[in-house]
């Protein structure tokens, strides 16, 4: 069942960046987005399960830091070669300066 | 209608495909492999995990048939006929081009000693498969050439074989564009794991059972590997008249001097603002040349433009680096937990390359923004302090 899960505070993530949310077994990335928006999707590039955390955000980008694949992360779409299988997402929401994710 | 062509399905050649048909090319596309296996990555096979060599397609037949590339595999093209535009296929028949690609790419260098034959090369899955098969507990390995490939391997064999040496001609390991003070830490991971490393030696005879040097010294070897880089595939382009180097010579948008032919990846030189042809050997390098090929291709007017990128990894060592590293570099940032980046600039203080060296993929942000950077006049102390964001110095330039 997903639940809503508090991951960090909003100060935690610098604008245009992301952070890594390790839980229950799970890993994740969390990114605030330019316009300061909060999006998550899974850790792990979908290439060879990297951590995505070690990569560049750039607008609404997310690039892989082993072989520059990339990411839309508002939708997970594979958006450059070598990955082509799109990235999970999951709701994201801020709450008294909180950001929630429902996983 | 004969629509492009695209000699070689390898990284470069069928991705061109993709990206001519991204750019609204309607026609046929056609791509010509001289390998079996559907296409596949060449990066993974120096760094196969415990179940053996990873094989990676490049892509799946049903992407292909969803963007209409006909991917004609174990054929190869043995002539260009440029006056009729049309190509000589192994099989015997013939196929017209209205434009034409050649991403031949490389093959390896053989020993040039005697019984150099005794050494296999590693470029394709097959030579892959043939090394890990070969490589036993009980093995031997030598590899000849510590280059990028050939310390990858000594690397991945070392924890499967009883002994691995490593034969360089040149003073020190990783000669070509790794900063000296990189490729000195990662000769002394390889020793602390055991592998043997020796420079400055010249082979003189190989045999089944052992590779004699030039200064008498014998090694018991069951598995020798050559390892001592690549010759571009350019000799059909040779014998169609066009002009090479140590590539197929090609301007910014990947043109040959015959307007319907263009070449990229590990066969091409490009021409790079100097007027000098600069030839590239790298996975990144075939990646931003195909997307250029493909938009050409369509009938764009795309352009390469360098410096590209590379990384290797080695233990749990992550190498990744973008132009120009020789020399001193302009600031050195140090990461912190055994991870540093060196920044290397011109006269008029332009970036002009990076390399960083670190656990995983630690440096691999830095990097990606200097790469960025390039060409951007910095402020050295800015880029040797790691409390510095790197990221303000990408919004401010
Ligand atoms: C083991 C290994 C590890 C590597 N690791 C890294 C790494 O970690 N990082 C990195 O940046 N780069 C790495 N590289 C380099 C990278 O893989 C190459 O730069 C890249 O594959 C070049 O792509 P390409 O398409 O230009 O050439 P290729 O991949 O060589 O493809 C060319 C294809 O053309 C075919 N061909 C040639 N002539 C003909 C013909 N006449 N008719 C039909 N077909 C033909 C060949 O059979 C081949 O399949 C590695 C390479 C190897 C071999
Ligand atoms: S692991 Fe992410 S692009 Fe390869």
């Amino acid at each position: 069942m997903a639940q809503w899960i508090d991951a960090c505070a909003t100060d935690d993530i610098d604008e245009e960046d992301l952070i890594r949310f390790d839980h229950d077994g799970r890993t994740f990335a969390i990114y605030r987005s330019p316009d300061d928006e909060f999006f998550c999707t899974d850790g792990l590039c979908t290439h060879e399960q990297v951590h995505l955390v070690d990569g560049l955000v750039m607008d609404y980008v997310i690039e892989c830091p082993k072989h520059n694949g990339q990411f839309d992360y508002r939708t997970g779409e594979a958006k450059r070669a070598p990955v082509c299988v799109n990235l999970a997402t999951y709701p994201a929401k801020v709450e008294n300066g909180r950001v929630l994710i429902e996983v | 209608m004969a629509g492009i062509v695209i000699v070689g399905a390898g990284e470069c050649g069928l991705r061109a495909a993709f990206a001519a048909r991204n750019a609204g090319y309607a026609g046929e596309i056609t791509v010509i492999g001289a390998e079996t296996t559907l296409p596949y990555e060449r990066p993974p096979l120096s760094k196969p995990d415990a179940a053996g060599v990873i094989e990676k397609p490049i892509t799946s037949k049903e992407a292909l048939s969803a963007c209409a590339i006909a991917l004609r595999s174990g054929v190869t093209v043995t002539e260009i006929d440029r006056a009729n535009r049309q190509l000589q296929l192994s099989v015997g028949s013939a196929l017209g081009y209205d434009k034409l690609l050649l991403t031949t790419g490389a093959r390896p260098r053989t020993l040039a000693c005697p019984g150099g034959e005794h050494a296999r090369v590693f470029r394709t899955i097959e030579d892959a498969r043939e090394v890990f098969r070969s490589a036993g507990a009980s093995t031997r390995v030598t590899i000849v050439g510590a280059g990028l490939i050939g310390l990858e391997l000594a690397a991945v064999l070392i924890g499967r074989c009883a002994k691995v040496t490593v034969l360089e001609a040149g003073p020190r390991p990783l000669g070509r564009n790794v900063p000296e003070p990189f490729a000195m830490r990662l000769a002394e991971r390889h020793r602390q794991r055991g592998v043997d490393i020796r420079c400055g030696v010249a082979l003189r005879v190989c045999t089944a059972f052992s590779v004699v040097l030039e200064n008498g010294q014998t090694i018991d070897t069951d598995l020798a590997v050559a390892a001592i880089g690549v010759t571009p595939n350019i000799d059909l382009a040779e014998a169609a008249g066009l002009t090479t180097q140590n590539g197929i010579c090609v301007d910014a948008g990947l043109r040959t001097e015959d307007p319907r032919i263009f070449a990229a990846g590990d066969c091409a030189a490009v021409q790079a603002p100097d007027g000098g042809y600069r030839h590239y050997e790298t996975w990144q390098n075939a990646q931003a040349q195909r997307d250029v090929a493909g938009a050409n291709l369509a009938g764009g007017d795309a352009r390469f433009s360098g410096p590209v990128w590379f990384w290797s990894d080695q233990y749990d060592l992550g190498l990744q680096g973008f132009g120009e590293t020789e020399g001193d570099p302009a600031a050195i940032r140090d990461l912190g937990n055994g991870a540093e980046v060196r920044f290397y600039s011109n006269d008029a203080g332009q970036l002009i390359g990076a390399a960083g060296l670190g656990p995983s993929n630690a440096v691999s942000r830095d990097i990606k923004i200097a790469q960025r950077l390039a060409g951007a006049t910095l402020d050295p102390a800015l880029l040797a302090d790691a409390n510095q964001n790197m990221k303000k110095l990408l919004r401010a330039a």
